[in-house]
């Protein structure tokens, strides 16, 4: 088996008549990092989602670690469960204390003990550096908090690949930077990770590849030092050179 | 503050004692008679609470039934949802009443069942099916309201949909659907008034056969919606203090 741990290959998606995704390529190895931009509506969200089959595409083949995604349930369950997601919006459950959110997964969808699930939900708590929260409400943290939780909680099922839509744009600009340091330190540990985002300070960082999305395809892809420096396209020059303004 | 102007309109109607409008001796506490006749009329409190409990208690598990297809991505079931809902929400309770206490037990026996249908029964039966469409609308709408978000995390921390529903959804939903259910309550409990016209022994008709037989439709009609009007008191006060309760919990 190679070393792929995702495969799209001519990946097509329409919501209705609309053609959201247009023959998406992507290879992903393990242990790499990629970054995707792009205007808002280009399709960022729903290649992400289209992974872990929030979204169904149409045509083409996608495979998470060899495996590829169809309507086959077992398959849906095995990529679920090897591939974790954080979510612009959190999606934390809010009646249940931090802990509890962080053990659900791994007893209800693992088999784990409470005493084994709680271990592991601890490790990870302190990993994102919030241990003494554990017995708190969502609802009682900060928006940085309430996402380097979420992250926690993808990371007790060991995920092999996560996922990452848009994690810091809900976020207060001073929150930023304490999520971006978990992903930073996740990549820094080998995780391999799609991440969509803005924050290019955070890309030029960590990224094996740079992917930039226009209206449902991808426009320009490759390593960070062309794409940054020298983008071969006028849309990803424009766009890079708006978001880099600020 | 509720309780306080009923008890003002009671002053300013006893205060009319004196005039020859009002005879409130029909209901005069003091008197023999007029004990016997408070008694009397009291006593279909037990019908009309138990009517109503046991008439919420099954539209609340029908409501249940009728309202998952609502929630199901396959299109035919969303339409059979619609067809009860619409259906039963826009007949009248005295016509359906009518049906199922007359009708019903004809089709019964065409179908050789001898089920016979009393006012009790009758009464329940109907209050139950005409709240069950307004119980699913609010079991739709209170699970529909739990964002799209949190079944999307649940999918991807591996839960199935039956385990995503019982952890995630409903513990959620219930916090919004419990008041709205228990405010269904009173609508139960003064629809359940139309009982006496199929005989039912409860307040309402009992007021009714008292007036028949006293002469005195003002005083006895007005004690019978103040009996009505405590009871709902009684019962919104429990859904505020529900209310409040669920309310706490989802700020907590
Ligand atoms: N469930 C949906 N139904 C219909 N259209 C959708 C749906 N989800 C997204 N879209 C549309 O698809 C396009 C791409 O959406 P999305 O992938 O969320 O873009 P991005 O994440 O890049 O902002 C947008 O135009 C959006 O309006
Ligand atoms: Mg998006």
């Amino acid at each position: 088996m190679s070393d792929n741990k995702i495969e799209m290959i001519g990946v097509n998606k329409w919501f209705g008549d609309f053609h959201v995704l247009k023959d998406i390529n992507l290879t992903v190895k393990s242990g790499e990092r990629v970054v995707i931009c792009g205007p808002s509506g280009s399709g960022k969200s729903t290649v992400v989602r289209c992974i872990n089959r929030l979204e169904e595409h149409q045509s083409g083949i996608i495979r998470v670690d060899g495996i590829e995604l169809t309507n086959d349930k077992a398959a849906i369950a095995t990529i679920r469960s090897e591939v974790g997601m954080v979510f612009q919006q959190f999606n934390l459950f809010p009646h249940l204390s931090v802990l509890d959110n962080l053990i659900l997964g791994p007893m209800k969808a693992r088999g784990l003990s409470r005493t084994e699930a709680t271990d592991r939900a601890m490790h990870y708590l302190e990993r994102v550096r919030i241990p003494e929260q554990a017995d708190k409400r969502p609802s009682q943290l900060s928006g940085g908090q309430q996402q380097r939780v979420a992250i926690a909680r993808s990371l007790t099922m060991e995920p092999k690949v996560m996922l990452f839509d848009e994690p810091t744009s809900a976020l207060d600009p001073e929150m930023i930077s304490e999520v971006l340091d978990v992903m930073v330190s996740l990549a820094q540990d080998g995780m391999t990770m799609i991440v969509v985002t803005h924050e290019m300070g955070f890309a030029r960082k960590v990224a094996d590849q740079m992917i930039f999305m226009d209206s449902g395809e991808i426009v320009e892809a490759g390593p960070p030092e062309p794409f940054f420096t020298a983008p071969k396209s006028g849309r990803c020059q424009k766009f890079l050179s708006q978001i880099l303004q600020h | 503050m509720k309780l306080l102007s009923a008890f003002l309109i009671l002053l300013t109607l006893s205060g009319c004692a004196s005039s020859d409008v009002w005879g409130w001796y029909v209901i005069d506490p003091t008197t023999k008679s007029g004990w016997i006749n408070i008694k009397f009329l009291i006593n279909g409190m037990g019908n009309t609470i138990l009517i109503s409990l046991i008439a919420a208690f099954f539209s609340i598990a029908l409501g249940l039934l009728v309202a998952l297809p609502a929630l199901s991505h396959r299109r035919w079931l969303r339409i059979v949802n619609r067809i009860y809902v619409e259906f039963v929400r826009s007949i009248p309770l005295l016509p359906m009443l009518f049906w199922v206490f007359y009708g019903l037990p004809i089709i019964f026996k065409s179908m050789g069942l001898n089920i016979p249908i009393d006012p009790f029964w009758g009464a329940v039966i109907t209050l139950a099916l005409s709240d069950s469409a307004f119980t699913a609308e609010i079991y739709r709408s209170g699970i529909q309201s739990i964002a799209r978000g949190q079944t999307e995390a649940a999918q991807t921390v591996g839960l199935s949909y039956a385990q995503t529903m019982r952890y995630v959804i409903l513990p959620q939903a219930i916090r919004r659907i419990l008041p709205p259910l228990a405010n269904q309550f009173i609508y139960i409990v003064k629809m359940s008034a139309f009982a006496s016209v199929i005989g039912m022994q409860e307040l309402t008709r009992r007021a009714n056969e008292l007036v028949v037989s006293e002469y005195r439709p003002l005083e006895l009609y007005t004690f019978l919606i103040l009996e009505y009007l405590v009871l709902v008191l009684i019962i919104s006060a429990g859904v505020r203090w529900l209310e409040r309760r669920m309310g706490a919990d989802e700020r907590s």
